[in-house]
């Protein structure tokens, strides 16, 4: 994985200092509130429902064993002991004191690390692919073209106060499995006719209160153009996005203002006068890049047998692993949704467990995925079962990825000041209810997102079941969506009726389960039912 | 009743304004009536608080005082889905009236 240069370590330094600087200014009364509040968010530093909340940025969502140690200390030094890894493949902490901030801020750096762009008004994490490197389906590895992506947009003078935040996602394989085109770009990675590599753009996709489908606004931009191209889509929003409006700020309600077409026309008279200025960094440096992401040293001998005798495991490898380019590996997806526990929560011990199975078997490196799980993407299938019995001890074995048990849950109205209603209490009974009634297995594949306000940030929009907290007269109510998807064949939710309470939308959820299961077809996955029958049956059942 | 609450400045926790000082605990937080204005500008700019402002509550038979709203009810005790984490985790009957 990418090693921090003598620039990135000093750049990251030097914003430590400052905003050690910064909060002494604050703390000593020289800064007010209204001063300094910028310049917290800028490093990540929200105040959040109960305490200060720190999102720290998980590049594209890889780690090495050491960061992920690092994060766990982080934990138990300034939280309370476990942190919430989030849809934009990065990790939060919910207790953390101002006072404490820059020497944690610190220990970060030191691991080449930082919370530099996880808020405001400017371009945040790239996200990518959580298999990238090792998906049997992958053209190239998506991740050096984020890393230059990164590097381009951290501290880019022209585009750090855009009218709204901004979302990148770059990907290389066939199947979307980042929801590439729900993102403010969402970049895909393709080989063209002429058998050249280079980059599909998609622009103007999102979720929020008003979610768009991302349309390609260009099939074809080559590689040694990304940077360039990148820019001319940046600063045509930058120009002419609505900065009047907080709630079409975003560079998909400019694209659907002006008609994809007309947006394109003036990316493409931008990129016309960009390509004359010489922005695109040099091919040394993607080079340079590139050679951090080599393929691991794998074991050339190694073997596909998998012992399958005991059923437990079994069952784990089945629901939790996926096939792997290199001949005896596999991808192997540690769930962060316990029966009845907080999506993407952690203990530093389990985070201690996780770095050190990464460094034990999968060459020191583990991702976080937007469905707030984390990967360890190069096993051994000879290491399959001696991974699994030490994930059972640390509770990080549930079998249940892309199941209606693995939910996507923002923190709602437990942590968030702009929520509505609790999301995570809501999981929790999702998650028993079909855990216990063995209906979880039954169902199979099903998506389930739930947000606690319009900010979608638990996706509920592209949920193949979707769950959005609202406030009805001062107490909380839920609203079920259902057809969602992202993906390949992204779709939007669309609501299915007035909402519930909190036992109601579970309920209605089992309903909707109940129709699926009488309904389906030989391998019909629920989304492939629903669009089949349409949404009258569904409802009826609910509602009925 | 009108109270106060913000977060303390240094360490981020959620107070209540208690009528000389800011408490942890929203039972100690007092009806500010028309004050509330005053209390906040003087307390935020002796740095006493931060993100400080005024709601409704009401305060219950057994005397405790209810933020009329639910997220300030979830601020006054923590989060519903760590019990271990709020203020008073030894005591199940601890948050009876939050949600
Ligand atoms: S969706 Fe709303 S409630 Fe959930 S984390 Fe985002 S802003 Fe908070």
């Amino acid at each position: 994985m990418y090693r921090y240069d003598q620039y990135d370590q000093a750049m990251v330094d030097t914003r430590v200092a400052e905003f050690r600087d910064q909060v002494e200014r604050r703390l000593s009364g020289k800064l007010a509130e209204e001063h300094f509040r910028p310049l917290r968010l800028m490093n990540g530093l929200y105040l959040q429902l109960h305490a200060y909340m720190l999102r720290v940025a998980v590049p594209y969502g890889t780690l090495s064993g050491a960061q992920m140690h690092v994060l766990a200390d982080i934990a138990d030094k300034y939280d309370r002991g476990y942190g919430h890894f989030t849809t934009r493949q990065n990790i939060q902490y919910n207790w953390i004191k101002l006072e404490e901030t820059p020497d944690l801020l610190a220990d970060l750096a030191a691991v080449e690390m930082h919370a530099i762009q996880t808020s405001g008004n400017c371009i945040r994490n790239i996200s990518s692919d959580q298999y990238a490197g090792a998906a049997a389906d992958e053209l190239i590895d998506p991740r050096p073209y984020a890393e230059l992506l990164r590097q381009w947009s951290s501290f880019h003078p022209e585009f750090c106060t855009l009218p709204r935040k901004f979302k990148i996602c770059v990907i290389a394989s066939d199947t979307d499995r980042a929801a590439m085109k729900l993102h403010d770009i969402g970049i895909r990675i393709i080989r063209n006719d002429a058998g050249e590599i280079g980059a599909a753009f998609y622009v103007g996709g999102g979720m929020g209160r008003t979610p768009m489908i991302a349309p390609c606004i260009r099939e074809f931009v080559p590689l040694d153009q990304l940077v360039t191209y990148s820019e001319a889509c940046l600063r045509v929003y930058n120009r002419y996005g609505r900065r009047d409006n907080k709630y079409k700020a975003r560079i998909k309600i400019l694209v659907h203002e002006l008609g994809a077409a007309e947006y394109t026309r003036q990316v493409e008279e931008e990129f016309a006068h960009l390509k004359t200025q010489g922005i695109e960094p040099p091919i040394a440096e993607l080079e340079r890049i590139k050679t951090y992401f080599a393929d691991p040293a794998f074991d050339a001998d190694a073997s596909d047998a998998i012992d399958r005798s005991d059923a437990l495991f079994a069952r784990w490898v089945d629901r939790n692993t996926h096939p792997h380019k290199q001949k005896g590996y596999a991808i192997a997806t540690i769930s962060l949704k316990p029966v009845g526990g907080i999506p993407g929560d952690a203990s530093a011990h389990q985070m201690h467990v996780m770095a050190d199975l990464a460094r034990d078997y999968s060459f020191d490196e583990c991702r976080v995925t937007h469905a707030q799980n984390i990967v360890l993407a190069h096993v051994r299938k000879a290491d399959l079962y001696a991974l699994w019995q030490k994930l059972v001890a640390a509770d990080l074995a549930t079998a249940n990825l892309d199941t209606i048990g693995d939910i996507i849950a923002c923190p709602g109205l437990d942590y968030c000041s702009l929520a509505n209603a609790r999301s995570i209490p809501v999981a929790q009974k999702i998650s028993r209810r079909f855990a216990e009634s063995g209906k979880e297995d039954a169902i199979g594949e099903l998506k389930l997102k739930i947000s606690g306000c319009i900010n979608a940030c638990g996706h509920h929009h592209a949920g193949h079941i979707g769950i959005l907290g609202v406030d009805r007269k001062g107490t909380e109510n839920y609203q079920l969506l259902l057809g969602g998807c992202e993906g390949d064949d992204t779709s939007l939710g669309k609501i299915t009726g007035p909402g519930f309470d909190e036992d109601g939308i579970v309920d209605a959820v089992e309903k909707a389960t109940d129709v699926y299961l009488a309904q389906r077809q030989e391998g019909e996955r629920f989304l492939d039912t629903y669009r089949r029958i349409g949404v009258d049956i569904f409802k009826e059942a609910i509602y009925g | 009743m009108k109270i106060l609450t913000g977060n303390d400045l240094k360490t981020g926790a959620v107070t209540w304004w208690t009528g000389y000082d800011w408490s942890l605990h929203v039972e100690d937080a007092v009806d500010v009536g028309s004050e509330a204005d005053a209390i906040l500008a003087r307390e935020e700019g002796a740095r006493r608080v931060n993100a400080s402002y005024a709601i409704d509550a009401v305060r219950d038979t057994d005397g405790g005082v209810r933020p009329a709203h639910i997220k300030d009810r979830i601020r006054a005790l923590g989060p519903t889905v760590r019990p271990d984490l709020t203020l008073k985790p030894a005591d199940p009957n601890a948050g009876n009236w939050v949600i």
